[in-house]
Formats: C-alpha cells, structure tokens, sequence
C-alpha cells in the first residue's frame, strides 16, 4: 500500500493550470525527491497534495483514502505533514509555543514525537525555546519548522526545497533530520533543486518540467543520467 | 471615578473588538449592536428590575455568545476572504439590522436598571460620593483581563487563537480546524461586548443610538493602546475614559476633541499604538 499517491492530478491557481496529469507514488517508510527546476510545479504539486492548492480533475489517496475534497485541516489529522518552503513559523510565538501548536489533539497516529524527542535531538533548540520565532536566524527558523510539523507525528511528511538559502552547516542538519525520519519510518515526499543534497537520502527521484513529468526512477537510476542535470539545469 | 468606571466597560467593548480584528482581520463596524445588544438582553431578562441582575448576568453573556457564534456561521465566514469593502458593508449591513430588529423587539426608548445587589450604597472619595457599583464594575473588568490573558497565554487553545492571527493557513496545515476556531474567537469577542453592555447597564441608560458612539470609542481604545495586546487595550480604555471625564467636567464642548488628538498623537508617533508591539522582523 502506497502512503501517498496523486493520480493524474491537474492542479493550479484560478483559471491557470500549474500541473498537468501528474502522478505519483510514496511507499511506506520512502524517501522520495520531487525535481525540477524554479517554476517547475514541486511547491504547487506539494500544496495540491494537502488541499492548498485548487485541484481541477485527478485525485489524491491518502493511505488508499480518496482525500482530494477533504479540508486541508483534515488531511493532516489524518498523518499529512506539510513544511513550507518559505519557514513560516510564527513570528510571535516564542519557539516553544511554535512546537506546542502543532499537537495535535484527538489524532491516534503516530511517532510518538514529543517536545522532549524533540529536544534531545536538537539540544540547541531547547536552549533557545523562549525566544520569539521571528528572532532567529533563517537556519534555525528552517529547523523549527521541520520540528514543527514533526510534533503532529506526521506519516507522511511534504518537505519543500528545506535546503534553500542555508548555510552548510544547517543543510547537514537538515540532512540528519530526513535520515532520523526515515529511520523511524516516515514517508517523505521531498521537492528539491539541490541534486548534491538529496542523492543520498532519495530512494526514488521524480523529475519536474513546466508541470509535467519527465523522468521517474530509483536515485541509483537516476544519478546516472545525465538528463537530470540537464533538467535542472546544472 | 467615573472614569475608570467607563474605561472599564470600554475596555470589555475594545477588547472584543481587537481579538477579532487580529484574528480574522474583520473590522466588526457592528461590534457595539452587540454590546448594545447584551445590555437589551439583560434588561429583557430582568425586566428591568435590579435584584435579577446577578442572577441573569450569565445568561445574557451566554446570549451574546451564541449570537456572536450563529452571526460568524452565517455572515462572518462568507466574507472571511473577500476584499475588505465587502466586509466592511457587512459589518454595517449588521449595525443597522441589529439596531432595527432591537426596536422591534425591546423598543426605541431608552433602557436602564437600578443598581445591583451588593452595590446599592454609595462609596466617599476624598469625600465625594460614587455609585459603589464603579467599583463593581472596574473589578470585572479587570477580572475579565486577567483571565482573557490567562487563556490566551496560558492554554493551548489561547495559543492557536494568538497563532492564527499570524498565519492562518500555516496552522491549518498542522491540523488545527480553523474555521472552528474562528467560530469560537467570533463568539468570545461578542461576549465580551455583550457582557460590557450588560454591566454598563446599571450607569448608564441603554438606547439603540449607543451602538455607533460604543464602536468608535472602541476603535479609538484599540488604536492608541494597540491592537492585539490586552493590556494596551486596558491602557487606551483607562485614557480614553478619563480624558473623557475629565473633558466633559472642564471644557464639556471639546470632551470629544480631547480623544482624537490622543488618537493623533499617538498614530504619528507609535503607529502600533502604546502597548503594541512592531511587527516582528521576519528572515
Ligand atoms: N499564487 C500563484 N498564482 C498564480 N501562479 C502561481 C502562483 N504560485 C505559483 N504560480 C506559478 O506556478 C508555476 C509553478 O510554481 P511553483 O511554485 O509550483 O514552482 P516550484 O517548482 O515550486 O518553483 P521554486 O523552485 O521556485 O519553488 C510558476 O510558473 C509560478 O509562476
Ligand atoms: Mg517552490
């Protein structure tokens, strides 16, 4: 069983179409990376996957549940995490207040991910846990918001771009934080430009163009080629 | 005296006002219908007889709040991502149904109650006698702030409420029932008006017209306290309702002036208002 599949999704903003009969699968415990380069459709495929983008025709399963007109809220009490591509933590709320948002009341699922986990695996963060989420660095606002959305045990985690405009250093962190998720079995769909930081921790590569599917496969596959790069404009 | 005793049904007024503001980013025009409704509903339960007044107190809170929470499922939440001018004629479009359906249903004379039980004697100031009830009445008000911060900063709930002021889509994605959410902070913001009504009844004679002098002296409060901040609104509410007093005791044609210049001044220099907080800096 599939966590999350899109089947032949058509998705986009007003009248204007983004994505174009796309699909896709995430299997259990998967890591898989969504490719392609700027404007290529990944953060509009990842927001039509939890009901923030319009879906005009296709759908989206949810552990084989047809979810393509549930309440985005919905869809993520049922296990689907979203992190933002542009850090949206809440500027006011201190770091702490930041992870307590995210429990989620009522859901069964889970990792069991507590702020504790949290804490034990981000020393740093605790340190700083009462500092307002608009005092810190673009780093450790990245950070906050993968912790963030792993506080609601999420069984399949949307990431977008997490790498984007990072230093070194938090790109290895943010690296460390896939694998942890991995390990501990969730699924993650993960869009991504950044081929250096995703090939070792894809398992299966989709390649973006203009919102259409070029190439799919195994990342072994897939390093290989050099049509990738020339997707992404490397 | 009789300051504090206005701040502080201004402050439950402005209060509401501001929570909803900053969660739904609604301008509420109709936030004093509701105020004047809770006092209509106070008064219809008494029968404008004081000694019920403790007794229906609750009751016309709880009035407010299922109003307040029927008018966001049925109105608010149609207009939630519209542009600005259509909930602005909404909110308008309320003012002016709530004050008909209120002269139909309670009259188009003025209301008003005697002094509660507990509060009948008066108190001396430096020698002056006050209705004891401005004392009842600043300690609700002050009851109400407290534990408005409490829940705001305290419990969870109060969190996803501060929460989805910033970023409402954001909390959507970790699974918080938004729309819900709004239902409940709609509700709690008409109760407070409801409840500022209500016990602004016993000083202060209730008629239809009050709803419009209530809304803009609650939008003077939020803008020179700052929106989004309890205790700035409870500042405002404290200057508004003093300047006021005073005003009308030493100059009584220019009470009125004396506020928009504090309004003024404060907009030129500290736009946030005096208790607010400039927007966060965001990397
Ligand atoms: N809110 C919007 N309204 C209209 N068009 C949009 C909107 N957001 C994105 N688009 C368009 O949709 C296309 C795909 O954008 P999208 O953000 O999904 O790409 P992306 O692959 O995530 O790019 P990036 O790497 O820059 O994040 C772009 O052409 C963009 O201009
Ligand atoms: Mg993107």
């Amino acid at each position: 069983m599939s966590m999350l599949a899109l089947e032949q999704l058509v998705a986009g903003y007003g009248p204007i179409r983004v994505v174009h009969n796309l699909s896709l699968t995430v299997g259990e415990g998967e890591v898989v990376a969504l490719l392609g380069r700027n404007g290529a459709g990944k953060t509009t495929t990842l927001k039509a996957a939890l009901g923030m983008v319009r879906v005009s025709s296709g759908r989206v399963l949810y552990r084989s549940r047809d979810v393509t007109r549930l309440a985005t809220h919905r869809r993520a009490m049922l296990g689907m995490g979203y992190v933002p591509d542009d850090r949206r933590i809440f500027p006011e709320l201190t770091v702490r207040e930041n992870l307590e948002v995210a429990i989620k009341r009522g859901s069964k699922n889970g990792r069991g991910w507590t702020s504790e986990r949290i804490y034990q695996l981000m020393p740093w963060l605790k340190e700083i846990q009462r500092r307002r989420g608009g005092f810190l660095s673009g780093g450790e606002q990245q950070m906050l918001t993968i912790a963030r959305t792993m506080m609601g045990n999420p069984e399949v985690l949307l990431l977008d771009e997490p790498t984007e405009g990072l230093a070194p250093h938090f790109v290895r962190l943010v690296s460390d934080l896939v694998k942890e998720l991995k390990s501990s079995g969730t699924a993650v769909l993960l869009a991504e430009q950044n081929l250096r930081f995703i090939t070792p921790l894809a398992d299966r590569v989709y390649v973006l163009e203009s919102g259409e599917l070029r190439l799919e496969g195994t990342m072994a596959a897939m390093a290989e080629k050099q049509e990738v790069r020339a997707l992404l404009a490397l | 005296m009789t300051g504090l005793a206005s701040a502080a049904s201004l402050f439950l007024l402005a209060v509401g006002l501001s929570l909803i503001f900053g969660a739904l980013g609604i301008v509420n025009f109709a936030h004093g219908s509701f105020f004047a409704l809770g006092a209509y509903f106070l008064f219809a339960l008494t029968r404008g007889d004081a000694a019920g007044f403790w007794h229906y107190l609750p009751v016309a809170v709880a009035a407010s709040l299922v109003v307040g929470a029927v008018v966001e499922r049925v109105f608010m939440r149609r207009v939630l991502n519209r542009a600005e001018h259509y909930q602005i004629l909404l909110t308008y479009a309320l003012l002016l149904i709530i004050e008909d359906v209120s002269k139909i249903c309670f009259g188009a004379d003025y209301k008003s109650i005697g002094m509660p039980k507990g509060f009948e004697m008066p108190v001396f100031v430096l020698g002056i006698p006050f209705p004891s009830y401005y004392l009842g009445l600043v300690g609700l008000a002050a009851a109400a702030a407290l534990l408005l911060w409490l829940f705001l900063h305290r419990t969870r709930y109060g969190t996803l409420v501060r929460a989805v002021a910033q970023d409402r889509e954001m909390l959507e994605a970790l699974g918080v029932n938004v729309p819900l959410l709004f239902t409940v902070i709609f509700a709690l913001g008409i109760g407070l008006a409801g409840f500022g009504g209500a016990v602004s009844l016993p000083l202060q004679s209730i008629s239809t017209g009050v709803a419009v002098d209530a809304v803009i002296s609650a939008f003077i409060v939020v803008v020179v306290g700052g929106l989004g901040s309890i205790w700035g609104t409870l500042l405002g509410a404290i200057l508004i309702g003093e300047i006021q007093a005073f005003g009308a005791l030493v100059l009584p044609e220019f009470s009125i002036a004396f506020t928009y210049v504090l309004m003024a001044a404060v907009l030129l220099f500290r736009p946030w208002g005096l208790l607010g907080r400039p927007p966060a800096v965001r990397t």
